[in-house]
């Protein structure tokens, strides 16, 4: 790692101060900046740590919306989250990057094998920031790029409730993290499908599978509807054929595990 | 530099450190509690666990700056002042849970935090939690025996010696 200062904020208004100087950056649980920083792949002057930030932390449930604070652990979302969301958290990594890693230092990363963003996108979300709101539909821009301006920080998410939803992830075993990760998420109005680890342009939702699930919730649905294999992503633990057709194997899992 | 002090394994400890000195460089290289192992410093193997808070984490994948104020505790804190082992050391000792012992402080700090929780765990939940805990000798099955047995659970049933 390069050398570079660090500093601990109590307040949001603080951190964003701090984030302003030049070549200054966030660290969250920094289960994803500290290896990034030993491989010298990033060289801040200094770090703003958000972990004494007490307005961005806490779970909570009222009125049939969830709100998560940005510094939220992996393990406070697996332990007070609505249980399909905090199922999802319990499976990311193990204990130790789960008692670390933030809820915002994973959207804020935006990688495209990360399970919340899968979430996000079903769970009719609303990205909280220092300075404005963004729709979870807005936010993921990509492999690793986001809505966010540089110094933004995430305080927290909000995402309406459904009636019933399911995340089901293929584990890639040797990383931990989602081969392919479909959230499926069903409202009065609709139903909404998240799907991370597939694509070249990062999560996305699948509009075609919604429609079907939205006429009839039942996994014979998705019976003959298929996934354009040349945008998934191919490499040596799948390749783009094998991921299009696992999205719609853990699409009719995960409305199967519902419905 | 900065000043960073910290309560470890109940006793007060502080030193200078730079901004990028992690957690297991300090425990290691400034307090000499070298228990806590560096086995892939990529936060993938888990032998650098400790207890922050009370909390697992991965010493190699936490600034030492960030560990301000803390209580942590490492495997040097687990014995008794004798020196006599405590129920896990003592399990993994009697159940053949260790080869070489390069993992063992990290298995024996994630199970202590595992059954502080979960007191009884299934051997299921037992090998879902070693998740980030790596062993290229065991082959794991006496570890979850021994942690198993550690809770007080009959572990005649379970996996080969
Ligand atoms: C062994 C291992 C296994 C893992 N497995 C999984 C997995 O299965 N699924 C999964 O999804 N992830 C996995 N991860 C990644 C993990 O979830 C990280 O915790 C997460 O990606 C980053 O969160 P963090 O709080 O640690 O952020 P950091 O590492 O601190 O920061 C990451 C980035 O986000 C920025 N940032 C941090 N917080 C904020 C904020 N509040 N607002 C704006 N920007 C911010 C930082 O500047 C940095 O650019 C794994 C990591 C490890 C080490
Ligand atoms: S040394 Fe920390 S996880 Fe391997
Ligand atoms: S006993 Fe050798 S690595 Fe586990």
């Amino acid at each position: 790692m390069y050398e570079f200062e660090f500093e601990t904020p109590a307040t949001v208004a603080e951190a964003v101060a701090a984030l302003a100087e030049e070549e200054a950056q966030a660290l969250g649980g920094g289960q994803t900046l500290i290896p990034t920083l030993k491989q010298r792949l990033a060289m801040p002057s200094k770090l703003v740590s958000l972990a004494g930030i007490a307005e961005m932390k806490g779970v909570s449930i009222a009125d049939g919306v969830l709100t998560i604070g940005g510094g939220a652990t992996h393990a406070d979302v697996a332990a007070e989250a609505c249980p399909p969301l905090a199922a999802l958290a319990a499976g990311i990594g193990d204990p130790a990057v789960r008692n670390r890693g933030t809820i915002g230092g994973s959207l804020a990363n935006n990688d495209p094998a990360a399970d919340y963003p899968a979430a996000m996108l079903a769970l009719k979300s609303t990205i909280v920031t220092d300075r404005r709101e963004i729709a979870g539909d807005d936010f993921f821009q990509g492999l690793f790029e986001t809505a966010l301006d540089e110094g933004e920080i995430i305080t927290g998410v909000r995402c309406d409730i459904p009636e019933a939803a399911h995340y089901q992830k293929f584990d890639q075993p040797a990383s931990r993290f989602a081969l392919v990760g479909v959230f499926v998420a069903k409202y009065a109005d609709g139903v909404r499908v998240g799907v991370t680890g597939a694509s070249e342009e990062g999560a996305f939702r699948w509009r075609e599978a919604e429609a079907a699930l939205s006429a009839s919730f039942a996994p014979d649905a998705l019976e003959g509807l298929s996934l354009d294999a040349g945008s998934m992503m191919g490499d040596l633990h799948g390749s783009k054929d094998y991921r299009a057709h696992l999205v719609a194997v853990m699409t009719k899992r995960a409305v199967a595990a519902i419905s | 530099m900065a000043k960073v002090s910290m309560t470890v394994n109940g006793k007060a400890a502080s030193g200078d450190v730079e901004g990028r000195t992690l957690l297991s460089s300090f425990l290691r290289e400034e307090l000499g509690l070298t228990g806590t192992h560096v086995g892939c410093d990529t936060s993938q193997c888990g032998a650098c666990v400790v207890h922050v808070d009370g909390k697992a984490v991965k010493a190699c994948t936490m600034l030492a700056l960030e560990a301000e104020g803390t209580e942590v505790a490492t495997i040097e804190g687990q014995a008794g002042a004798d020196g006599s082992l405590n129920t896990i050391q003592q399990a993994f000792q009697d159940h053949h849970g260790l080869q070489c012992g390069f993992c063992t402080p990290g298995m024996v700090m994630s199970a202590a935090a595992l059954l502080k929780d979960n007191p009884q765990p299934s051997e299921q939940e037992v090998r879902a939690y070693l998740e980030g805990n790596l062993c290229r000798c065991t082959g794991y099955h006496n570890i979850v025996k021994a942690i198993m047995a550690a809770s007080g659970q009959d572990v005649s049933g379970i996996a080969a010696e």
